[in-house]
């Protein structure tokens, strides 16, 4: 090494030593767990281990398995049904809520603590919450029924046909509060001046949201569009507490298919295959993001 | 034209007979306080306020009666008599399938993976952030470029790895597991938090520093860290809430003796065969959000920020 | 005595006692105005004087507490924006980053349901005048400062409105810059000869600008004059002081009666008024401030009449074309602008005159010209 380092500089690997070694948590984090965990549950997807893993290869048999399971069927019906509508309802009332909040208005405060509360508790909490809200004996069915209304029926938990739109009405319960504050921040970040252009020409307001600043929000839209897709996929906490993927299956999700066969069913090589599946469609909605938002940048 | 200087400063250049006001509009336009804009934005905002309330206050009202009343049937009707008793029930005495000691044991075990978990996950992240925003190496953007996109891969996809390399290291179920857990699963966002404060801070500090002869440490711990207050507070706000709310780790990496609240909770409410104490159950849900609400209520505008400092990834 | 007809023949825009308070601050007093139609009038003053918040009113962007504004002859003072007649350019120009330069010229229209030929004739009318008809394909993020600007401008051109308000349009563009699109500004009023009401805090652009210039201070106008009339004549020592560049020189004292003729005293030197035009008479007693601007101080060869005086060099300050010569005498230091070939040695003494035809009396508690 000296006789190619003439000026007796260090070894680059030494530089900036402390920061390397303080660096090390993330470095082993990101390569071993983010990296490794993931390469190597896919790798595994393709064995039939069951307690334990087991280096016994058997192709796509454990992915032919799963999407023979009707189980899994439903979690990816339910997933994509909850998936389309959590995101656009949230978006159009988290854009409401901000777009009211914005008017200046007196209690902002006020409403914005509201609005945003559900975000601070858990999942279960939520859940549960909402159980007891959707209880046909006890909640809105009898509640409205009490008050004359004597055959409104509105039973989701019970019924697996609407199920999973009752783990939608708290999941939005739930998120709506952050889209909101998101969507309040990208509103706020708009040149003054627009509106009062927008003024002087003569636009209505509804028109002027619509075509001059949602467009110019984008960026925000598209922010808050990641968050809640990465959100949506992940959703297991909220099913297991509100109807443990009841009644039956008809409110099961591919994470709590996961869970289930990866620790309870023993059949790691199910588990394996499911969470892939699942890594694959984040995939399917991140990537292009990021091609877009960081490709363009560094050819621009 | 009239001469200037008789005029008084307030008209300057106006002829001042004719300044009497014209018949028509003048001054504020009148604004009916109960016009149409104001009834639909607030009563807007009030309908939606009241489904976000409505929840909350079906299960203070529901904790707050005996079972014969919650039997009644109307959930929103206050209670006739108020009883705290479900209170006590939940705290102390639910069953939870392997004993009945009540949420408190749920509790406590909450606050020791919490403390643990937050301190933790905070220093490593931070001093992660720190590293990466002053001290540039090669590589460095690259194992950062991996944690962010880690951040959004499904945890269940990685979780296995990460049961058979505790179980290696012989700390699977153990408090410590845990809480590496929650620092492995905080680390990208706290990282990108901290990384991007610390870039913001000024670069001078940092060189004079440098100057001065002052070393990684040193100057993390003498000149970064007394000017980042703001963003520690928000970063600890993001783990309390995270971490007290979590189910899915609690429950993997856990032992029944050491489950967390939320997991008693889930176990109390839901797997409990016979009677359903529905007064209790409520009481025990709003038990268990207790602690982020009231780190909420108390930290309003910081949580806000920090909600948008975390949804800010990449 | 005048009735209310005369409103409408020879102005545009009119305020009458117009007020507007935010709370328990006054931001404007009882202001009332006249523009002429045609007029280029500057609204002139550092930041927090109001101006900025005048032009809102009169756009119809923020409402008076009281008062009424005509244009036209029509009372506007309830009327929105758009049905006001006015076309604004704002400092940002807040053209719609989404759409293209045709685009932004059109869309008021379309909204207003302007019949699609009648657009393209508007639009293609004020890209000829403007000279963007290149940049119609093109968006705001593409063109420099210069151009969007003019598409500002195009804006208000395309829908034929009768007063233009500019609302410190050059304030975020470079020197250079600034001075090109402010002889710009200046040719388009030539051509189009309608009514512009322009707010800015730079006294170059107004005095380059203005066929009147209103001076604002705390939500009053301090005087409203052609631009001439502000600099030689300032009805108050605010105004004297806020135009001219480098500013006038003001020398605290009192009028005394020497021998029959009223003096300026300062310092127990005294100063003769001869030629001084005052508003009326002169009384000893009045405590009073002399206010001469550095050209009309004259010194050595270019005193041509007037009380001599001998003053002392203090500083040099070369600009190039003139010399900035700082003086000192009676207890004052005051500065003087010579042309540049001349240099002074500090300390030499000099002899100066002023010229009081040229200069301004001010009561020292009123601050008004005398």
């Amino acid at each position: 090494m000296a006789a190619h380092a003439p000026t007796g500089r260090p070894n680059q690997l030494f530089r900036n030593l402390n920061a390397k070694i303080a660096s090390i948590p993330m470095m082993l984090v990101a390569l071993v767990i983010f990296l490794g965990g993931t390469l190597w549950t896919v790798f595994y997807s393709f064995t039939n281990s069951r307690l334990l893993p087991r280096l016994n290869f058997v192709g796509l048999d454990q992915y032919e398995r799963l999407w023979a399971s009707s189980r899994w069927i439903i979690s990816i019906q339910n997933l994509a049904i909850y998936g389309i509508l959590s995101l656009i309802f949230s978006l159009v009332i988290g854009f409401l809520l901000a777009a009211l909040m914005d008017q200046k208005i007196r209690f902002e405060n006020a409403f914005r603590t509201i609005f945003l509360y559900p975000f601070a508790l858990s999942f279960i909490v939520t859940g549960l919450v909402w159980q007891w809200v959707l209880n046909p004996e006890f909640g809105i069915q009898s509640v409205i029924r009490s008050l004359g209304w004597t055959s409104f029926a509105f039973d989701p938990l019970y019924d697996p046909d609407i199920v999973i739109y009752g783990i939608l009405i708290a999941a939005l319960w739930q998120g709506t509060g952050l889209v909101m504050c998101l969507m309040l921040a990208g509103l706020r970040g708009i040149d003054e001046d627009i509106w009062k252009a927008a003024r002087v020409d003569g636009i209505p307001m509804w028109k002027t949201y619509l075509l001059i600043i949602i467009p110019m929000m984008r960026p925000v839209f598209i922010t808050t569009l990641v968050i809640i897709a990465s959100g949506i996929v992940k959703v297991y906490d909220l099913v297991v507490a509100q109807t443990s993927g009841g009644p039956g299956n008809a409110s099961e999700v591919p994470a709590k298919y996961v869970y289930d066969y990866m620790f309870q069913a023993q059949n790691l090589g199910q588990g394996f295959a499911a969470s892939t599946m699942m890594l694959l469609t984040v995939a399917i909605i991140v990537v292009p993001w990021a091609y877009l938002e960081f490709g363009g940048r560094k050819r621009g | 034209m009239a001469n200037i200087s008789t005029l008084n400063t307030t008209a300057a250049g106006f002829d001042a007979v004719s300044s009497r006001l014209a018949s028509g509009p003048s001054g504020r336009k009148p604004r009916r306080m109960l016009s149409t804009r104001n009834i639909v934005l607030y009563g807007t905002l009030t309908v939606a306020a009241l489904y976000y309330l409505l929840p909350l206050y079906v299960m203070v009202v529901t904790s707050l009666k005996g079972m014969p009343e919650v039997r009644l049937g109307n959930i929103f009707s206050p209670p006739m008599e108020i009883t705290f008793e479900p209170w006590v029930k939940a705290w102390a005495q639910a069953c939870t399938g392997l004993n009945c000691d009540g949420l408190s044991r749920g509790f406590w075990n909450s606050v020791r993976i919490l403390v643990p978990s937050v301190v933790v996950s905070i220093a490593v992240a931070s001093v992660s952030g720190y590293a990466l925003a002053n001290w540039r190496f090669k590589g460095a953007e690259l194992f950062f470029s991996i944690l962010i996109i880690g951040a959004f891969i499904p945890y269940q996809v990685m979780i296995y790895p990460i049961v058979i390399v505790l179980r290696e290291l012989g700390i699977y179920g153990t408090l410590t597991g845990l809480v590496i857990v929650h620092t492995i699963f905080g680390m990208p966002i706290l990282t990108l938090l901290f990384r991007n404060y610390f870039a913001s801070l000024p670069v001078e500090l940092f060189k004079a520093a440098r100057i001065d002869g002052a070393g990684f440490w040193q100057i993390y711990f003498r000149i970064m860290l007394p000017m980042s207050l703001p963003i520690f507070v928000v970063a600890m706000i993001l783990q309390v809430t995270g971490i007290w709310n979590d189910f899915l780790f609690g429950v993997v990496f856990t032992r029944p003796d050491t489950y967390p609240m939320t997991v008693q909770l889930n176990n109390i409410v839901n797997s409990v065969q016979g009677v359903k104490e529905y007064n209790v159950n409520m009481a025990a849900t709003l038990l268990t959000g207790a602690v982020p609400l009231i780190v909420y209520f108390l930290s309003g505008r910081l949580f806000v920020r920090g909600i948008a400092a975390g949804a800010v990834k990449g | 005595m005048h009735n209310m007809v005369s409103i409408g023949k020879q102005s545009s825009v009119s305020i009458r006692d117009l007020s507007l308070s935010f709370g328990s601050v006054k931001v404007l007093e009882n202001l009332n105005l006249d523009i002429r139609d045609g007029e280029f009038l500057v609204l002139l003053g550092s930041s927090g004087c109001g101006k900025s918040t005048l032009l809102n009113c009169i756009a119809g962007l923020l409402e008076p507490t009281e008062g009424q504004i005509f244009i036209k002859d029509r009372n506007v003072t309830w009327e929105e924006p758009k049905d006001r007649g006015i076309g604004m350019v704002f400092q940002s120009y807040a053209l719609y980053p989404q759409m293209t330069v045709e685009k932004n010229l059109s869309f008021g229209l379309q909204v207003a349901k302007v019949p699609k030929e009648e657009i393209d004739r508007r639009v293609a009318r004020a890209a000829g005048i403007l000279q963007i008809e290149p940049l119609l394909k093109r968006k705001p993020a593409e063109l420099s400062g210069g151009q969007r600007q003019r598409v500002a401008i195009g804006r208000a051109l395309v829908r034929d409105v009768d007063v233009f308000l500019f609302d410190e349009p050059l304030s975020n563009l470079d020197a250079k810059l600034r001075s090109e699109l402010r002889v710009e500004i200046k040719r388009l009023h030539q051509s189009l000869k309608n009514t512009m009401i322009y707010v800015t805090h730079d006294q170059i652009e107004a005095l380059t600008l203005a066929d009147r210039i209103a001076i604002m201070k705390s939500g009053v106008i301090q005087q409203l004059d052609d631009p001439v009339i502000i600099y030689n004549r300032p009805r108050n020592r605010f105004v004297a002081g806020f135009i001219g560049s480098p500013s006038m020189n003001f020398l605290t004292g009192e009028l005394v009666d020497e021998g029959g003729r009223i003096v300026f005293r300062t310092n127990d030197v005294s100063f003769s008024l001869d030629g001084y035009d005052a508003s009326g008479p002169l009384r000893a007693g009045r405590k009073v401030i002399l206010g001469v601007r550095p050209e009309h101080i004259k010194v050595d060869g270019d005193i041509q009449g007037g009380e001599v005086h001998e003053a002392v060099v203090d500083i040099e300050e070369p600009m190039g074309a003139d010399n900035l010569l700082w003086l000192k005498h009676a207890g004052h230091t005051m500065s003087v602008r010579i042309g540049g070939a001349r240099r002074y040695a500090v300390g030499t003494r000099v002899r100066l005159a002023f010229d009081m035809t040229m200069a301004s009396l001010f009561d020292a508690e009123t601050e008004d010209r005398i």
